[in-house]
C-alpha cells in the first residue's frame, strides 16, 4: 500500500469491498467531481489509485491496463497504445516528462477508500 | 541517352538490367531487352518446383516485367535473327530493327541431345523452359490417361540436371530410368565413393539407375516408345527427357563474326568484353577467356561486372566457385573445391557409413612448415549439414583436425564461424563474403537476418546461407535473444513446451517456477494464449476469462471486444465466409439502432457496430445470442475470418464450391487462439475473388480439388501465400490445414505471423511441407488430435458470459457507480451516424 496520510474518514470517498477487487487487474471508479480513479490490486494484494486517463490519449482506459513490473517496480500498461505508468508514483516509463496523477488509497476494514 | 541492348531475358540478364537500373541514378541508359521466351525472366535453377503446381506466378523473378520502368522496354517472343555491328543494330524474327550503343548477349544455353537415332521422336522431350516442362505434363496425362500400370520415362544424362528432371517425372507419378554413361551418377560434382552411396540412395526412392552405358536408340512403337541400352537392356517407356548437357548458345556471335570458342561459347576478356568492344557476353553463353560456366552464379557475377563498367567503373571476373549443393528427393549432395583431388600431393580423407546413409570426403593439402593442411575441396552425399562451414574455409588451414570435421555434426559444432577468414564466402550466389556481412551488422546495424539480407543481398537467392548468416550474427555478438521479456528467459515456442510437458495451468505457478517478477504486457497475453490452446476444459471449460486467465488478457480480450480511441468497444459477430440470412442482418440492424452503435462493413466481409460502452456490451451481445449469433473474435489473437467468393454455386467461372469450403473452415477453426491473428479465405476459381493468396491459409478451387497457400498476409508487408500442396480433396486439404495452424500455435513467436514464421524456419516452405505432408517429425498424429480437441470443445465466449453472473459483474463502467455514464465519451453526427468526440481532460501532472 502506498504510504497514505492519517485522514478522517469524511475527507475519503469509498469506493468498494477489498474483495471486489480482483489481483492482477485494475477497476474504474467515479469521484464526485466527475473525476475518474484507476484502482489496482496487485497478485501481492498491495492496492494503488492512479487518474484513470491516459495522458498519451486522453481517453479513461488505464483500469483496464494489463498491470505487472519492470525490474520489480509495479506499473500498468495503457490498453490504449501500451505506454507504461509506474504505479505508486505515476511517472511514465516511455517518456520521462510525463506522468499520471496518483491518489492516496487505503482499505480499512475490508473497504477501499480514495482520498480526492 | 544511350541504348543498351540485351539479347535474352534469362536470370543473368535480368540480374545485369537490375544491378544496371539501380545504380544509374542519372539515366544514361535506356534498356531494350529482347527475348525469345514469351514470359518475363523466372527462375530456372528451381524450374523443377514448377511441377508442384504448374504455377508460373511462383517462378517469375521479381520485377521481371519492369513495370513502371519507363526506361526499360521488354519485348517479349520475338528473337533476335542476325547482329549488323558495322551499323549496331539487331533485328529481330518479327523484322524488328533495334539499334544499340552498347550490345549484351545474354542467350544461354540450350540442351545437349545427343544424336541417338530417334532422338526426335515425338515423346522425346529436353527440360530447361516452361514450355518444355508444359509438354512434358501433357505427355505424362495422356500417358496416365490412355493406358493401364505405372508409365514410364527415360532420363538421358545422370548429372544434375537429370536427377532433378528423373524426381520431377517420379512427382508427377511415373517410373524414371536414368541412364549414364559414365559410371557413376553426377560424375562432374561426386566420387566413385560418393557416387556408390548416391546410387544407393535414390534407388530407394524409387527411381532405377542405369550407369556405364547408353541409349544405343529409340524406337516409336505404338504411341509408345522402345529403346535398346548399349549393355543390352530393354526399355518400354511413355516418354524420354535429354538432359545429358547444355551447349552454349552462341549462334549470334558465329554468323556476326564474332570469335567463338573450340568448344563452344562467346569469347570475351575477364571484363566479359566480346571481339567486338561494343559487345559483351554475360552468362551460359559467354566463354570468359576460354572458359564457359553452367550455373548462375558466375552468371551474376558477370552481369554485374557488365553493369559496372556500363557506368564507367571497371571490374575483372574473378573466377568462380563451382561449389555446388543440392537436396534431391530428400537425399543430400554437396561438392566444393578440388572435389577429385586434382591439385599435386593432394590426401583424401574419407568417412563413409552405408548403414548411417553418409558419405563425406575432405581434400587437403600436404602439410605446411607449421604442420598446418589447407582443405581443398570435397564431397558430402547422405548428410551435408558441414557443407556451409566447409565451403568458405577452401584454401585456408583446417582448424580442426579433418576427420574430427567430418565427424556427424561435426562441421558445425566443432568449428565455429570465427574460425573463418574475412574473405570466405558465405554466400555463394550474391558472392557475399564474411567480412562484407560482418561489416554490415557492426557498421549499419543489422541485427537481424532480415536486415542482412536486405543490406547485402546475401541469403536471397537459393537461401542455403541463411543459417550462417544467423550464426554470424551470434558471433559478432548481436544478442538475438529468444527471451520473451525480462521475466521469462525463454521464447514463446519454448514456454509452449514447458506449459504443455509440465501440466502447470496457471500463470502464477508458471512464473514461480520459471520465471522472475510478477509478469507484464508482454509474457501475460503470450501465456493466456498459450493456455488457451492447450487442453484446459477441465477449468471452468477452458473459457478465456476463466480465473487468473482473465487478468492475463489484453483489454481486447478482457471484455471480449475491441477497444477504440475513446475507450468505447466495437462488436463484430461471427458471419461464416460472409454468407449472412435477411434475418441476421435484420438483427444486427436493429441492434445497432437500439444501442446507437456506428455500423460499418468490414474489409473481413462482416459488419462492425461501434462505440458501445463497457456496461452496454452484455446487453447487446446477448441479443445476437439470442439471434443465433456468435462471437467474430475480431478481438482475439485467434482466427479472424475465412473469406469467400461466390463460387460454382452462383459464378458462371466457380468450379467448386468456395462458399461451402469457407463456412466449414471458418466453423472448424473459430475461437483457436494462435500467436498472432489468422486469416483465410477461399475462391471458387483461379480468378482469385476472395484474394486468398493474400491471406495466412488461401484456398484455390481447380478442377480437380483444391490448392492449398500458406503464409500470405496483407497489412504493412504485403506477402503473397505460397503453394504448400495442390489437387487436394477435401478431407486431406483439412488434414493438411489442421496440421499447418497447430504447428504454428505450437512453434511461432509471440506476434509473428505465419509468413514471417515461415520465412525464419530453416529449411522453409519445403521442411513445412516435410512435416505436415509427409510427417517428417512424427508429431502429425499429436497435431491432428490436438486440433480434433479443439474443434470438439469450442464453445462461444460470449454465450460463457452471459451465462455467468461472475464474469457478467466485470462490465461495469465505474465499480462505485455502476450504471453511470461515462463523462469523457461523447458523440457527434457525422454522415447520419455518430461518431466519437475525444473529451478527456489529461490530469499530466509535470515532472
Ligand atoms: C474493422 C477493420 C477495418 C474495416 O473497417 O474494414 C479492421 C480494423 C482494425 N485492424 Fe485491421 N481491420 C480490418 C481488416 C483488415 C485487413 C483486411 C482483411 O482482413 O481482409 C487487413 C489486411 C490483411 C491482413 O491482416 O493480412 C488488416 C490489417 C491489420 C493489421 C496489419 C497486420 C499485419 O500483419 O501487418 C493490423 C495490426 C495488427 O494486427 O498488429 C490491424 C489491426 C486492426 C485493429 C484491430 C487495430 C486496433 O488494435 O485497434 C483495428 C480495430 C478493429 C475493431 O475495432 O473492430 N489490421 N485489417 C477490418 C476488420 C475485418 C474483420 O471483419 O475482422
Ligand atoms: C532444371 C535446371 C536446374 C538448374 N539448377 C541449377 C542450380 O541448382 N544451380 C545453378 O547455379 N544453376 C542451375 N541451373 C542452371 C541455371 O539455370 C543457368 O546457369 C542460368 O539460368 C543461366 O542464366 P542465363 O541468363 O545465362 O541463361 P538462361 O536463363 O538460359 O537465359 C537465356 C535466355 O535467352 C533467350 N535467348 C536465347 N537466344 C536468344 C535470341 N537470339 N534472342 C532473344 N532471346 C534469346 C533464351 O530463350 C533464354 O530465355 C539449372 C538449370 C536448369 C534447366
Ligand atoms: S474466384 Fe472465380 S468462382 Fe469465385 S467469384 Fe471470382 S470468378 Fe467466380
Ligand atoms: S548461397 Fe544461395 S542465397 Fe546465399
Amino acid at each position: 500500500m502506498t504510504a497514505v496520510e492519517e485522514k478522517r474518514a469524511t475527507e475519503v470517498v469509498e469506493i468498494c469491498p477489498f474483495d471486489r477487487l480482483i489481483p492482477g487487474r485494475g477497476v474504474a471508479a467515479l469521484l464526485p467531481d466527475g473525476r475518474q480513479v484507476a484502482i489496482f490490486r496487485t497478485v501481492t494484494d498491495e492496492v494503488y489509485a492512479l487518474s484513470n486517463v491516459d495522458p498519451f490519449t486522453k481517453a479513461a482506459v488505464l483500469s483496464r491496463g494489463i498491470i505487472g513490473d519492470v525490474q520489480g517496480v509495479p506499473h500498468v500498461a495503457s490498453p490504449m497504445l501500451k505506454h507504461r505508468f509506474e504505479l505508486a508514483t505515476g511517472y511514465s516509463l516511455d517518456d520521462e516528462t510525463v506522468a499520471v496523477r496518483t491518489y492516496p488509497v487505503r482499505v480499512i476494514e475490508g473497504v477501499v477508500y480514495v482520498r480526492p | 541517352m544511350r541504348t543498351l541492348v540485351v539479347v535474352g531475358n534469362g536470370m543473368v540478364s535480368h540480374r545485369l538490367v537490375e544491378a544496371l537500373r539501380a545504380e544509374d541514378t542519372e539515366g544514361a541508359w535506356r534498356v531494350v531487352v529482347l527475348a525469345e521466351e514469351p514470359r518475363p525472366a523466372y527462375d530456372r535453377v528451381a524450374l523443377t518446383s514448377y511441377v508442384d503446381g504448374w504455377d508460373v506466378q511462383a517462378l517469375t523473378l521479381s520485377g521481371s516485367d519492369y513495370a513502371g520502368d519507363d526506361l526499360v522496354e521488354l519485348r517479349l517472343g520475338d528473337p533476335v535473327t542476325s547482329i549488323d555491328r558495322a551499323a549496331r543494330k539487331v533485328t529481330t524474327a518479327s523484322g524488328h530493327v533495334q539499334a544499340y550503343d552498347a550490345l549484351v548477349l545474354a542467350t544461354g544455353s540450350r540442351p545437349f541431345v545427343p544424336p541417338v537415332p530417334g532422338h526426335d521422336l515425338p515423346g522425346c522431350f529436353v527440360y530447361r523452359t516452361i514450355e518444355d516442362l508444359d509438354a512434358i505434363r501433357a505427355a505424362v496425362e495422356h500417358a496416365k490417361a490412355t493406358k493401364r500400370g505405372r508409365a514410364a520415362a527415360m532420363v538421358v544424362g545422370g548429372g544434375l540436371l537429370g536427377l532433378e528432371a528423373a524426381k520431377a517425372l517420379r512427382d508427377m507419378g511415373l517410373s524414371p530410368h536414368v541412364v549414364e554413361m559414365a559410371p557413376r551418377l553426377m560424375p562432374i560434382q561426386v566420387d566413385d565413393g560418393g557416387g556408390r552411396l548416391l546410387r544407393k540412395l535414390v534407388t530407394d526412392l524409387d527411381l532405377t539407375v542405369h550407369t556405364g552405358t547408353s541409349a544405343e536408340r529409340i524406337e516409336q512403337d505404338g504411341d509408345r516408345l522402345f529403346t535398346k541400352l548399349t549393355n543390352g537392356t530393354e526399355l518400354d517407356l511413355d516418354l524420354v527427357v535429354f538432359s545429358a548437357g547444355v551447349r552454349p548458345r552462341d549462334d549470334l556471335a558465329r554468323s556476326s563474326g564474332l570469335e567463338v570458342g573450340e568448344r563452344g561459347g562467346i569469347i570475351t576478356d575477364l571484363a566479359c568484353r566480346t571481339s567486338d568492344p561494343d559487345i559483351w557476353a554475360v552468362g551460359e553463353c559467354a566463354a570468359v577467356e576460354g572458359r564457359c560456366y553452367g550455373l548462375v552464379a558466375p552468371g551474376y557475377t558477370m552481369a554485374e561486372i557488365v553493369a559496372a563498367q556500363l557506368l564507367g567503373r571497371t571490374g575483372e571476373f574473378p573466377g568462380a566457385d563451382l561449389s555446388t549443393k543440392l537436396k534431391l528427393m530428400g537425399v543430400d549432395v554437396a561438392s566444393f573445391g578440388d572435389a577429385h583431388a586434382a591439385t599435386e600431393n593432394a590426401v583424401e580423407v574419407v568417412l563413409s557409413d552405408a548403414v548411417g546413409g553418409y558419405y563425406k570426403k575432405l581434400v587437403v593439402s600436404e602439410p605446411d612448415a607449421d604442420g598446418k593442411r589447407l582443405l581443398l575441396g570435397g564431397v558430402l552425399v547422405g548428410d551435408a549439414s558441414a557443407y556451409n562451414l566447409l565451403r568458405p574455409l577452401v584454401g585456408s588451414p583446417l582448424p580442426a583436425d579433418p576427420a574430427a570435421m567430418l565427424a556427424p555434426e561435426g562441421g558445425s559444432s566443432a568449428v565455429g564461424v570465427d574460425a573463418l577468414p574475412d574473405e570466405a564466402q558465405i554466400c555463394s550466389c550474391n558472392a557475399v563474403s564474411k567480412g562484407a556481412i560482418t561489416s554490415a551488422i557492426h557498421d549499419d546495424g543489422c541485427d537481424s537476418v532480415a536486415k542482412i539480407k536486405g543490406c547485402t543481398k546475401a541469403g536471397t537467392t537459393c537461401g542455403s546461407c541463411v543459417p550462417m548468416l544467423a550464426k554470424l550474427l551470434d558471433a559478432c555478438g548481436v544478442e538475438q535473444s529468444k527471451a520473451l521479456c525480462e521475466h521469462f528467459a525463454y521464447s514463446r515456442q519454448e514456454l509452449f513446451q514447458i506449459l504443455s510437458a509440465t501440466r502447470i495451468t496457471t500463470f502464477g505457478e508458471l512464473i514461480a517456477k520459471h520465471g522472475t517478477g510478477s509478469g507484464c504486457e508482454i509474457c501475460k497475453p503470450a501465456v493466456a494464449s498459450i493456455l488457451a490452446t492447450l487442453d484446459t476444459t477441465d477449468r471452468d471449460g477452458g473459457h478465456v476469462l476463466a480465473g487468473e486467465q482473465a487478468t492475463l488478457q489484453d483489454t481486447n480480450d478482457h471484455f471480449l471486444a475491441n477497444m477504440q480511441r475513446n475507450g468505447t468497444y466495437s462488436v463484430v459477430p461471427r458471419i461464416p465466409g460472409g454468407e449472412i440470412t435477411p434475418a441476421r442482418l435484420k438483427v444486427i440492424a436493429e441492434v445497432a439502432e437500439e444501442f446507437g452503435l456506428y455500423t460499418k462493413i468490414t474489409g473481413g466481409q462482416r459488419i462492425d457496430l461501434f462505440g458501445a460502452t463497457v456496461d452496454q456490451l452484455p446487453h447487446i451481445w446477448k441479443r445476437l445470442v439470442d439471434a443465433g449469433m456468435e462471437s467474430g473474435h475480431a478481438y482475439g489473437k485467434s482466427l479472424r475470418t475465412v473469406k469467400s467468393c461466390v463460387g460454382s454455386t452462383w459464378c458462371r467461372y466457380g468450379v467448386q464450391d468456395s462458399v461451402g469450403l469457407a463456412v466449414e473452415l471458418e466453423l472448424r477453426y473459430r475461437g483457436l487462439r494462435s500467436p498472432h491473428k489468422l486469416k483465410a479465405g477461399v475462391s471458387g476459381c483461379a480468378r482469385e475473388c476472395a484474394e486468398a493468396r493474400g491471406k495466412d491459409f488461401g484456398v484455390i478451387a481447380t478442377e480437380k480439388g483444391w490448392n492449398l497457400y500458406v503464409g500470405g498476409n496483407g497489412g504493412a508487408l504485403p506477402r503473397h501465400a505460397e503453394l504448400l500442396a495442390s489437387d487436394l480433396d477435401k478431407d486431406t486439404l483439412i488434414t493438411y490445414i489442421d496440421r499447418f495452424l497447430m504447428f504454428y500455435v505450437r512453434t511461432a513467436d509471440r506476434l509473428q505471423r505465419t509468413a514471417p514464421w515461415i520465412e525464419e524456419m530453416d529449411g522453409g516452405l519445403d521442411h513445412l511441407r516435410a512435416v505436415i505432408v509427409d510427417d517428417k517429425l512424427g508429431i502429425c498424429e499429436e497435431l491432428d488430435a490436438a486440433m480434433a480437441k479443439h474443434v470438439e470443445n469450442y464453445a462461444d465466449e460470449w454465450r460463457g458470459v452471459l451465462e455467468d453472473p461472475e464474469k457478467l459483474a466485470r462490465f461495469t463502467s465505474f465499480v462505485n457507480a455502476p450504471g453511470a455514464p461515462d463523462p469523457t465519451i461523447s458523440f457527434r453526427a457525422e454522415r447520419d451516424q455518430k461518431v466519437p468526440v475525444l473529451l478527456g481532460v489529461p490530469e499530466v501532472v509535470s515532472r
